[in-house]
């Protein structure tokens, strides 16, 4: 059998030893009614053959298409050295490290990636990932819940309505009220916001740049909110980060955002990466694991995983969250992204789709009856109004090759003909111009 | 390690009364049992506390702990050097690490007195 | 060896992989109103400076590649590099999410939709239970959403109930989860071991929306009462959740779903191969009976009349999104290819051979150290060191660094909570005899010198890049990042 390596005479020795005299008597305590019904699964194949299925699966999806697809999830080039470092079995086949002499590596690891979050985003501390952007939201929610003892929270209809979807539903047995603000065009309606926010609120959550694409400063809606003793959250973009004003500059209590576009594929929504930031003041509210620096015996530095007892495994139902596996490998990516990247190749990477999205803003703009959404800032991705479905576009579209952007209506009302375009530095001049072409054929 | 003038609760805080206060405060048995304090939640100054209700958690590296308020009234004092410097529940619990002041809005009803409280911990070492 | 930090090795100016540069820079664009004012401080190295560094913190990791791993409760089987490869396909890995919910363009990624509905029937098989979700990221992540349907079954049904019970020797998370999704957590404690059928029938009421178990249980003993478990909890329509992180030891003898179980999470990085990373991705899908199928988080995967697969989302009942798209798929992926290498055969095999080889360790462990529930255990026992830290002060603790100072991980110790001083030994099916044999050898020349020269044990592991940690220190100063 694969992966099993015992021999028949090793088992009868095993069995000696134990002193029964099959393995079925190991299973004695399963009485007859408990046991399978069922168990019809197909017979063992080949590593050959496994791998050749799917390969043959993995044909069957068109990851070649041209795409401008973003809405949360971006195609950035990844340095093949990220995949070469983490595929290390030291990293890749170990588990979370409980016992810090035998994991100084993954150890500091997580510490360097804490460093480098809290340096993106500007808030001091950071913990060691959560699942995914939108958990991280959650979870931030829950945090402001703790801190703050309240249970309203005003949210933005500009923070992406997938993760606005996952809060509803992970809040639908607690009681929590949520005030949803419209957004106004595709910008984030800070007046509004202001207005929503009164003495009960927990805290306003907003996302920059937001689901449109559109980016803003937050400063003035932190501190509003927190004059009434409200927290700031904001769900950010890492990449963009290296170059759009900081949660920290703006004030923000606690910042998350998800982290994939550091390095980590696509792969059909996961595994990902959930960044978490937070204050000073707000720490001992993070949930999941942190790593912190300090000593061995003999005065050397080391790290251990720290502030444990906030974690399930010492709380249990008193836990800050009920989070015990985490992305640690997708966290272990981003640093090393980061690192391969550094300062100047990840600041060149949102200014080449900063400059490359501005491109084709105005190419299609230049399209009869195609016109911005909103006249906000935006970074790396924006939204159009086509003079028809954009639902109709994309389809036509993706039968030449081209997936143009997202359609917006998918979860805005109104926004049917809203099309939501990403664009990366994989993305050429050339790509967007067929791009822009081919649209114009479509209207 | 049980001093003769306090009383006690079963959840391992002591509490001083003096003129209509008591100085409030968790035991050195529970300190042991914790282990060595990393942080210590306060009260507020200005809080109201109930005999019995929480009052704040204490945390080690391995554990943590709620605290449980001996005493019913409202806080007028909280220990804020505890804040830098939790260690000094681990090497004063009855004296530099006292958490909280309270002036007593009732009398202390339920406490142990020191026979008391040091049998009810030799029933829990065993 | 200390190594100093990427940010304390970082030389301005050096390149790394560098794009080309924008023609204009990010002001030309956007406001300096809303940009930084400062560069973030992100390193400058080369690539090879990047390189050497993770080679040479990876050189201070354990892991079931280099070490022998009996890790209780994980599950550190050998991850085969298969899986990896496959993971890996750029059909795969280069498939953005929302392309099956474009209109027409489910057409494009049928591989993938195939993969998912293929992993969900399999586990289906595998447990016996009617539904598959493979949406929660990992094995808590698929209790929330087990909590979660638990909710909103019983707010269909026009319930109110409030409370979970979970046993005394539960895993942390149970009752984590529990509270997360809004439930009252009440503990029940065991009795020799096992859940006790008369505290729970005290406990039970038409408050309880549901009893969470582990079986085998965390001392790795097959629940004996479990019938009768199950009959207690049915009366007043309570469920009956399953935590899956001890699957390894069923696969192929019992499937949970037949036992009278109404909900599992199972975790793929467990039980599937797949490798735990560090502490993560994971993958935790949750398996539900028929009657709780309408409330299973969206989107689900549908094989058409034509052949074609699809999404669907329209199930009013359901919790909603418990993940933005469909799970860790990269994780799905290994687990699906995990399954199909050993098929019905190799995974009967699998919780067999983990029987054989932890029964085959409490045998002999036990001769020199007291295994308090000694009879036929599952996948994994637990062991404690209570006689030696009473007779000669040393501790769980140091017999791990001792082990640690040896080259095995240490079990897990100091869990579950209800055994004093304990080992919690899983030796998975991937281990041959001659390192069970060493692990036995080694574990006993600790207890010997631990019990001649307490001392000495008390300060391993002395040959590894650290000796014990300050871990009190590390909590007061909470130095979590280089620029505390």
């Amino acid at each position: 059998m694969p992966y099993v390596p015992h021999t028949e005479a090793e088992v009868r020795e095993m069995l000696a030893a134990i002193g029964v005299d099959s393995i079925e008597a190991l299973f004695a305590a399963i009485k007859p009614t408990l046991r399978p019904k069922s168990f019809d699964l197909p017979p063992a194949k080949s590593e050959m053959a496994v791998t050749e299925h799917l390969e043959r699966l993995a044909g069957r999806n068109a990851a070649g298409l041209v795409s401008f697809l973003g809405a949360g999830v971006y195609d950035h080039h990844i340095p093949s050295a990220v995949d070469a470092i983490v595929s290390r079995g030291e990293f890749a086949t170990a588990y979370t490290p409980y016992q810090p002499e035998a994991s100084q590596g993954t150890l500091q690891a997580i510490f360097e990636y804490q460093t480098a979050v809290t340096r993106l985003t500007g808030l001091p501390y950071a913990n060691a990932s959560v699942y995914d952007g939108g958990s991280a939201l959650f979870e931030a929610m829950m945090m402001a819940v703790r801190a703050t003892r309240r249970t309203r929270f005003v949210v933005s209809e500009s923070v992406s309505p997938i993760y606005r979807i996952m809060l509803a539903s992970y809040t639908s047995n607690l009681n929590l009220t949520f005030v949803t603000v419209p957004h106004a065009s595709g910008a984030t309606d800070v007046e509004a916001l202001k207005a929503a926010i009164d003495t009960e609120t927990a805290a306003v959550i907003v996302q920059n740049p937001n689901f449109f694409g559109a980016v803003g400063d937050f400063s003035e809606l932190f501190a509003h909110a927190h004059g009434v003793k409200a927290l700031g959250i904001v769900s950010v973009n890492p990449v963009m980060q290296s170059v759009l004003k900081t949660p920290g500059e703006m004030g923000a209590d606690i910042c998350v955002a998800e982290g994939q576009g550091l390095g980590l594929p696509m792969s059909f929504g996961g595994p990902y990466l959930g960044v978490m930031c937070a204050s000073k003041e707000l720490v001992r509210q993070m949930p999941g694991r942190m790593v912190g620096r300090t000593v061995d015996t003999k005065g050397r530095t080391g790290y251990v995983l720290t502030l444990q007892a906030r974690e399930q495994h010492i709380r249990r139902q008193k836990a800050t969250s009920n989070i015990c596996s985490n992305q640690a490998l997708c966290a272990l990516r981003a640093l090393v992204h980061l690192c391969l990247l550094g300062e100047e190749g990840l600041t060149r990477t949102a200014g080449l789709c900063i400059e490359r999205a501005h491109y084709a803003a105005k190419r299609l703009t230049a399209l009869p009856g195609v016109r911005l959404l909103s006249e906000a800032p935006f970074a790396h991705e924006f939204a159009v109004l086509l003079p028809k479905s954009a639902f109709e576009v994309i389809d036509k579209l993706t039968a030449q090759g081209y997936v143009p952007g997202f359609p917006l209506g998918r979860y805005y009302k109104g926004l049917e003909n809203g099309l939501l375009v990403a664009v990366t530095e994989k993305r050429s001049l050339q790509d967007i111009g067929v791009m822009a072409e081919l649209i114009g054929g479509a209207l | 390690m049980i001093p003769k003038d306090l009383l006690y609760a079963k959840t391992h805080e002591w509490a001083r009364q003096e003129d209509g206060e008591a100085m409030v405060g968790i035991t050195h048995f529970a300190q042991e049992q914790l282990g060595d304090l990393t942080y210590v939640e306060l009260p507020e100054v200005g809080q109201e506390l109930t005999a019995g209700a929480e009052m704040g958690s204490v945390e080690s590296v391995k554990a943590a702990s709620e605290l449980y308020s001996p005493v019913t009234g409202t806080v007028t004092a909280v220990n804020e050097e505890l804040v830098n410097n939790p260690g000094l529940i681990n090497e004063d619990p009855y004296g530099e690490g006292w958490i909280a002041r309270v002036k007593l809005s009732a009398e202390p009803a339920g406490l142990l007195d020191a026979g008391q409280y040091e049998r009810l911990i030799a029933s829990e070492v065993h | 060896m200390t190594t100093p930090t990427v940010f304390a090795t970082s030389r301005p100016g050096r390149e790394g992989v560098w794009p080309e540069a924008p023609k204009k820079p990010a002001s030309e664009y956007i406001d300096q109103s809303l940009l930084r004012a400062k560069p973030a401080g992100l390193p400058s190295l080369s690539e090879l400076d990047v390189v050497r560094h993770f080679t040479e913190l990876s050189r201070k990791n354990f892991g079931v590649d280099g070490n022998f791993y009996p890790l209780g409760s994980c599950t550190m089987k050998y991850n085969p590099k298969f899986m990896e490869r496959v993971a890996s396909l750029p059909g795969f890995a280069g498939l953005h999410p929302v392309l099956p919910q474009l209109q027409g363009a489910g057409r494009l990624c049928q591989g993938a939709l195939e993969v998912m509905h293929e992993t969900e029937r399999m586990l289906c098989e595998i447990t016996g239970m009617a539904g598959f979700t493979l949406h929660p990221m990992a094995g808590a992540h698929g209790e929330l959403t087990g909590a979660m349907i638990i909710a909103a079954y019983h707010k269909d049904k026009g319930r109110k109930r409030t409370k979970v019970l979970c046993p005394d020797s539960a895993h942390g998370t149970n009752p984590a989860s529990a509270a997360l999704a809004g439930f009252e957590v009440v503990n029940i404690a065991s009795k020799d071991g096992m859940v006790d059928p008369e505290a729970l029938r005290a406990a039970m009421s038409e408050d309880v929306a549901a009893l969470m178990m582990t079986c085998p249980n965390t001392l790795g003993l097959f629940e004996e009462h479990l019938p009768e478990i199950v009959k207690i909890c049915h009366e007043v329509d309570a469920l009956l959740y399953y935590d899956g992180a001890n699957l390894n030891a069923i696969l192929g003898k019992m499937r949970v779903g037949d036992a009278g179980f109404d909900v599992v999470h199972l975790n793929l990085h467990k039980t599937f191969g797949t490798p735990h990373g560090g502490g993560g991705p994971g993958a935790g899908p949750v398996g539900v009976a028929e009657r709780l199928t309408p409330f299973l988080p969206i989107s689900r995967v549908i094989k058409l009349e034509d052949g074609l697969f699809s999404l669907d989302y329209d199930y009013p009942k359901s919790i909603g999104y418990v993940a933005p798209f469909y799970g860790n798929f990269g994780v799905l992926l290994k687990a699906f290819a995990y399954i199909l290498r050993l098929g019905r055969e190799g995974l009967v095999r699998v919780s067999e051979n983990a029987v054989l080889a932890a029964n085959y360790l409490r045998a002999r462990i036990g001769q020199f150290l007291e295994v308090p529930y000694d009879r036929i255990c599952m996948h994994e026992f637990v062991c404690t060191a209570a006689k030696l830290t009473e007779e000669d002060g040393v501790r769980a603790l140091d017999i791990a660094k001792a082990l640690l100072e040896r080259g095995v991980h240490a079990p897990t110790i100091y869990f579950p909570l209800i055994v004093k001083e304990c080992l919690m030994i899983e030796p998975t099916e991937t281990e041959n005899k001659e390192t069970l044999d060493a692990f036995v050898d080694t574990l006993s020349d600790i207890v010997s010198l631990a019990e001649a020269d307490p001392t000495s044990a008390t300060e391993a592991p002395r040959n590894l890049p650290v000796t014990r940690l300050d871990e009190t220190a590390a909590a007061r100063n909470m130095v979590l990042t280089d620029d505390l």
